[in-house]
């Protein structure tokens, strides 16, 4: 029923080097605290532009902070 | 817990305990005798009224008891809020469909106005249902 993303970040890492708690990178971004949660820990696939609102955050590329398996 | 899913809980509860006191209430209104006696109309007029109410009683208290907790946070939503929305009304959308074929075969074979009436009220029920468990189940679990 509910599938789990097979996107994977390195949200976390980047959000902490960076010195940003949960709470400031998610009102930088645009959403719920829970929601970025739910990102970090691979529960919710974000959409493009909220991948693209996080990496430039960080000033990285999209390539750098989400990651997708090899087949 | 974010403002959506508080209310997907309020509305989940509501529809959870008000469905079993309709069944009850028309079981008890029969009184062993035939379904299609019993007076169904106003009793089902109450149960959607208090499944409405209650579900807004329940997410105006458990809002003000989140306000408390996190004030800025208490309204918020966002596009997962969104996406799980849409997730959870597909699912009660299919099951809406079935009822209503049900409804409408019912009709085919001239049934009794209560057993219309009835899979009508049983599909917005379970409709609300499914939606609201899906949408609980990936909020907890995720969406893909």
């Amino acid at each position: 029923m509910v599938k789990p993303t097979k996107v994977t970040n390195s949200i976390r890492g980047t959000r902490e080097a960076a010195g940003l708690t949960q709470a400031e990178l998610a009102k930088r971004i645009g959403v719920t605290r829970q929601t970025l949660i739910a990102i970090e820990q691979g529960r919710y696939s974000p959409t493009l532009e909220l991948a693209f609102q996080i990496s430039r955050v960080f000033g990285v590329g999209l390539d750098d902070v989400f990651q997708y398996p090899e087949d | 817990m974010v403002y959506e899913e508080r209310n997907t809980w309020a509305t989940l509860i509501a529809t959870i305990i008000t469905v079993p006191v309709y069944v009850i209430v028309i079981l008890m209104s029969a009184g062993g005798g035939p379904l299609t006696e019993v007076d169904w109309v106003p009793i089902m007029l109450w149960t959607v009224g208090a499944s409405i109410v209650g579900a807004i009683v329940i997410s105006i208290l458990w809002g003000m008891a989140a306000g408390m907790r996190d004030p800025d946070g208490v309204g918020a939503s966002d596009v997962r809020d969104r996406d799980i929305s849409r997730f959870g009304g597909r699912v009660g959308y299919g099951v809406l469909v079935a009822a209503a074929l049900g409804a409408l075969v019912l009709s085919m074979f001239e049934a009794d106005w209560f057993w219309i009436g009835n899979a009508l009220f049983l599909g917005f029920a379970l409709s609300t249902l499914a939606g609201d468990i899906v949408r609980v189940v990936a909020y907890r679990r995720g969406i893909a």
